[in-house]
């Protein structure tokens, strides 16, 4: 994936950067799929660098409407979801546990 | 070498960071779950106040400076991640620039102690390995998935394997006297990340390799060393270090490759739009200060300037480590002599807790019947240790039950003079200069006393005559 | 103007002045369901055994003397993205189709105890991504007032429902218009909230900035009593305001005099003439009653598409990443973790939440974040401040909800871009949390409904509101 410098949008998307970008989604994409999903996504690119004619610099991001703070909840049981109830609704569960197939890479832990 | 550590907690409080299930260790799969917890689609996150305290008080503890915070999620997919992202603070974090001395005025730097949610566990069924390659499949549990963690980094100032390994055992400590965690490495409570490059000395810092899976203060020693051979091996054969993540194999004693850089997952990290601003008031924060315990770093100095042993000594330590200052402080007020009340407590109260039941006044008349002679401290040793298994006992009626008494020292130096002229050789020996001949002479005298005879006295009366 | 179908005030009232009976009014719902709902196709679900259930207990409350709620034996649908315990809940998404959430959302709890009878779960666009509800993995929803077209979306189903008669009123959700432009299209009011103002507890996300839950209904005066029973603070949503409920049922009959209402001076391009034509009687009639209009800017107006199509998906990329197949849903079965995610998605999403979901994951990613869902935030910020300008001048501003009347079905489908125009009139409120509601002002092209937007600052629902009574007097 080149990388653009920073602040300054890419003229199109290319559909190896689709390729990745559905591998982090984790998203499997037919070709053709993929070919489409560059050709509809370089065209809303497009229409999105309109931004770019926007001086930014001095404009702080907001992220969330209005500046909540300090919202807290007490440290104090309550119950919750019973684990038949849950399991029954997973799409395969074992020993009281969700079943997934093997991992080949691996996660965090 | 080069280490930086990067040591998860477990906060001690009763919920999850974002929800109200249960945060305990050791219960039925899935038993402590909730719509949050499981990433239900609608569930809300909502913080905890009592993870947030308990994190100021950590934070502060290591001398950092609390800051307002804001959250983020960092997305990636595994199964044990139930939304699919984790809420953790990325840019703005709760603490930054704190520090933890070590032995030796030894500063290490603590760049940030931050919030975010634990993740669940798998289980990995199959495979010859129980390793996740070659596996059937897995089973998660989501218990632990949104415990609060503290993920405490450390700046790049550790250089070797003793100053991991004092850094972690004095974090240990400071997490358990402020009450943030139960700090237990074999539970999971603590877990540690070492980060380890090599240079040569003064040159720029090398590149680094990440290893995982270190599960014990011991390992983390044996993990750096192991890492920091490995990579200056690699160098000095002429190759060069990968940046990765390593996964330590306690059983071979190595490390190897868990993935590399160019595997590593693009995190995404953006603001979490479900939480809001964690901002704690300065009046907060003081009451939080104000009532932090004195943290085990000012106990030791305390006990050492009481009972002019060495901060830094073992058994300083060991004492504090055990909470038993207060006890030892308890003896000295009581009109003990503190630097044998230091000994005896290390030596005979290992599995006394915190409040020993044998009195402090009656230690305290122990270590005066050392001190004035009036008990060798070998018969001090045997009165203790049956102090101790009884739960308490009168030091003076345990010795006259025992018929202990020390010889007066004119008794000693004539037992002293008849060994001399018994044992001629032996101390010709000694005369010249043969330390060991001494050893005859003691077993002698020892021996004729029926142990009456204080070890110490005899060897500096044997000193004294040879000076002569 | 006189509606075809009775109002949840006077139906509530009726039920607790012993007129009729929560189930009678209940059985006159469910006939019209049956008679039209297989063309219109405005429910996933239809709860009619549960809503039975309920309408009984109301009565015998009533009949016991026992208190009841301010919406007892009132008919009430939901949009199938909040969830209802032990009721599916799919998001009109094969990937959760069959799902039953061991859990209420708030605002369900809440109507339940108000004693509202739910008749139903309604269709909307996958996940609320769409303006048509041609999105539905289920099948679109038609326009009751001509099936031909569309109904709107995302909240089609919802809005469907209430035009249709299938239900007094109905909840939806709002993330760029999704309630405000179906109410628009189908000729019913519509209200989007005050963001935080109703909680989001238990609605399935879609982008957690924007989304907000609010009402369709026939009247303003039952958006009101709506609003009052949905609204207020949930120590379950972090995001919710602590501010209380503002009443919205004792400000109808103020009026509009000294008001001042904002007229964009600087419209978009693509309304339909009729469309602009009934917003000058809008402005006419608010004049009438003693408004005065003043001409306001909003510069950043037209970057606002732009800014929420890059936001909005990069939200949604994140809050869809849990539909994995390992808890819940559907699961397509893979040798390996990953390669069951990507069958699993691949199967479960439809092109349009595909399409988002790629879209938003780009724009937050590494060496994209800056120049997109960065740049996305502060064109965000430029919108309220543009705002925060105008409302120095205006206490509302009117606009078209949407540019057009009703479109056929199929008309906007081949081009995404096409249709993410259908909201570039409801879009700019969602950017800076306020609050907007679309209030039906005549017909345009095809005879089919026009809709008004009135658009009030943060917390401003009272005074929206009263413009809305105002102009609901005048239609």
């Amino acid at each position: 994936m080149s990388t653009p410098s920073s602040g300054s949008s890419p003229a199109r998307i290319t559909s190896e950067v689709v390729a990745k970008v559905a591998k982090l989604s984790s998203l499997q994409l037919s070709d053709d799929e993929l070919a489409l999903m560059t050709t509809q996504l370089s065209g809303m690119l497009d229409h999105f660098a309109d931004i770019d004619k926007l001086d930014l610099s001095n404009v702080a991001p907001l992220a969330q409407p209005f500046p909540l703070k300090n919202v807290f909840r007490e440290d104090v049981v309550v119950a919750g979801l019973d684990r038949d109830e849950v399991l029954a609704a997973a799409p395969a569960a074992e020993d009281g546990r969700f079943r997934v197939p093997p991992s080949l890479g691996l996660g965090e832990q | 070498m080069v280490v930086g550590l990067e040591v998860h907690v477990e906060l001690d409080t009763k919920t999850k960071l974002f929800s109200a299930s249960p945060n305990r260790f050791g219960d039925e799969p899935n038993t402590n779950i909730d719509p949050v917890t499981l990433g239900l689609p609608g569930a809300l996150p909502v913080l905890n106040k009592q993870a947030v305290e308990l994190a100021i008080r950590l934070g502060l503890a290591l001398n950092c400076t609390v800051q307002p915070s804001t959250f983020h999620r960092k997305n990636y997919f595994y199964q044990d991640m139930p939304k699919a992202y984790q809420i953790s603070q990325y840019d703005q974090p709760i603490n930054i620039d704190g520090f933890m001395m070590l032995p030796g005025d030894v500063r290490i730097g603590i760049e940030r102690a931050h919030l975010e949610e634990d993740t669940g566990k798998s289980t990995h069924i199959g495979g010859t390995s129980g390793r996740i390659h070659g596996s059937d499949y897995s089973l998660v549990d989501f218990n632990r998935a949104g415990v609060p963690l503290v993920e405490i980094v450390s700046r790049p100032d550790i250089r070797n394997s003793d100053q991991a390994r004092q850094y972690v055992a004095e974090l240990r400590s400071i997490l358990l006297a402020v009450g943030a965690s139960d700090a237990k490495m074999e539970e999971g409570s603590m877990r540690c990340d070492v980060n380890v490059s090599v240079r040569k000395p003064g040159a720029e810092f090398g590149t680094r390799c990440e290893i995982k899976n270190v599960n014990s203060i011991r390992a983390v020693g044996k993990a750096i060393d192991y890492e920091a051979r490995r990579q200056i091996d690699v160098l000095e054969s002429g190759g060069t270090i990968r940046q990765e993540t390593r996964h330590w194999d306690d059983s071979e004693g190595r490390t190897h490759t868990l993935r590399t850089k160019e595997d590593a997952d693009d995190y995404r990290y953006f603001l979490e739009p479900d939480l809001v601003l964690l901002d704690p008031d300065q009046e907060w924060i003081e009451s939080i200060r104000a009532s932090l315990p004195m943290l085990p770093a000012a106990r030791r100095a305390q006990l050492a300037t009481l009972t002019g042993a060495n901060k830094e000594s073992e058994s300083v330590y060991v004492i504090v480590e055990r909470g038993q200052d207060d006890y030892v402080s308890a003896v000295a007020q009581a009109g003990g002599d503190a630097a044998r009340a230091l000994v005896y407590v290390q030596q005979a109260f290992a599995e006394e807790g915190v409040t020993p039941q044998v009195a402090a006044s009656d230690i305290a008349t122990l270590t005066q019947m050392e001190r004035d002679a009036k008990i060798t401290a070998t018969q001090a040793k045997t009165i203790l240790s049956e102090m101790v298994a009884n739960g308490g006992g009168d030091p003076v009626a345990l010795a006259a039950a025992r018929g202990f008494e020390a010889l007066d020292t004119s008794a000693v130096e004539a037992m002293v003079d008849a060994a001399i002229a018994q044992q001629a050789d032996a101390w010709a020996k000694y005369c010249a200069g043969e330390e060991k001949a001494m050893g005859a002479l003691v077993g002698a005298i020892m021996k004729s006393s029926q142990g009456k005879a204080d070890g110490k006295v005899v060897t500096a009366i044997l000193q004294a005559r040879r000076a002569k | 103007m006189t509606k075809p179908f009775a109002t949840v005030v006077d139906i509530a009232a009726d039920i607790a002045a012993g007129k009729t009976s929560a189930v009678e009014v209940l059985e006159q719902h469910l006939a019209r369901i049956t008679e039209r709902e297989g063309e219109i196709h405005a429910f996933n679900l239809v709860t009619t055994e549960q809503a039975r259930a309920t309408a009984q207990q109301v009565d015998a409350d009533i009949k016991a003397g026992k208190p009841v709620g301010p919406l007892a034996g009132v008919p009430v649908a939901l949009k199938d993205n909040m969830c209802t315990r032990g009721i599916e809940t799919t998001c009109s998404s094969k990937i959760l189709e069959g799902w039953k959430p061991p859990y209420d959302a708030t605002v369900v709890t809440r109507l339940q105890q108000a004693g509202a009878v739910m008749v139903g779960k309604t269709n909307l666009d996958e996940f609320a991504m769409g303006s048509s509800t041609e999105n539905s993995a289920f099948g679109p929803t038609k326009n009751p007032l001509d099936t031909s077209r569309v109904p709107g979306g995302s909240s089609g189903g919802s809005a469907a429902a209430v035009a249709a008669g299938f239900a007094a009123a109905s909840l939806g959700s709002d993330t760029g218009g999704s309630i405000r432009q179906p109410a628009s299209l189908c000729g019913l009011v519509g209200v989007k909230p005050t963001y935080g103002l109703v909680s989001r507890q238990g609605i399935v996300a879609f982008a957690s900035s924007l989304d907000q839950v609010g009402p369709f209904t026939h009247t303003v005066a039952d958006a009101a009593l709506m609003m009052e029973v949905i609204g207020g603070h949930d120590p379950l949503d972090s995001t919710s305001l602590p501010q209380p409920m503002p009443s919205l049922t004792s400000v109808l009959g103020q009026g509009v005099k000294g008001m001042r209402i904002g007229r964009l001076a600087d419209m978009p391009e693509g309304c339909e003439p009729e469309v602009l034509a009934r917003m000058d009687a809008a402005y006419v009639a608010l004049q009438a009653a003693g408004a005065t209009i003043v001409d306001i800017a909003l510069p950043s107006l037209s970057y606002c598409l732009t800014a929420y199509y890059l936001v909005a998906p990069a939200e949604a990329s994140s809050n869809l990443a849990r539909y994995d197949g390992v808890r819940y849903g559907m699961r397509v079965e893979a040798n390996d973790l990953h390669s069951m995610y990507g069958a699993t998605r691949a199967a479960g999403f439809g092109a349009e939440v595909k399409r988002r979901i790629m879209l938003g994951t780009y724009a937050l990613s590494a060496g994209y974040f800056d120049a997109y869902y960065g740049k996305a935030l502060k064109v965000r910020r430029l919108i309220a401040n543009d705002f925060a300008a105008a409302y120095e001048k205006c206490d509302v501003i009117l606009t078209p909800t949407s540019p057009t009347v009703a479109f056929p079905l199929g008309d906007k489908t081949s081009d995404p871009l096409t249709m993410y125009l259908c909201d570039i009139f409801t879009i700019p409120t969602n950017l800076a949390g306020h609050a907007a509601m679309s209030v039906p002002f005549g017909t345009g092209a095809h005879n089919m409904p026009v809709g008004v937007q009135v658009l009030a600052p943060a917390l401003g629902e009272q005074t929206m509101f009263r413009v809305a009574a105002e102009l609901e007097r005048a239609s």
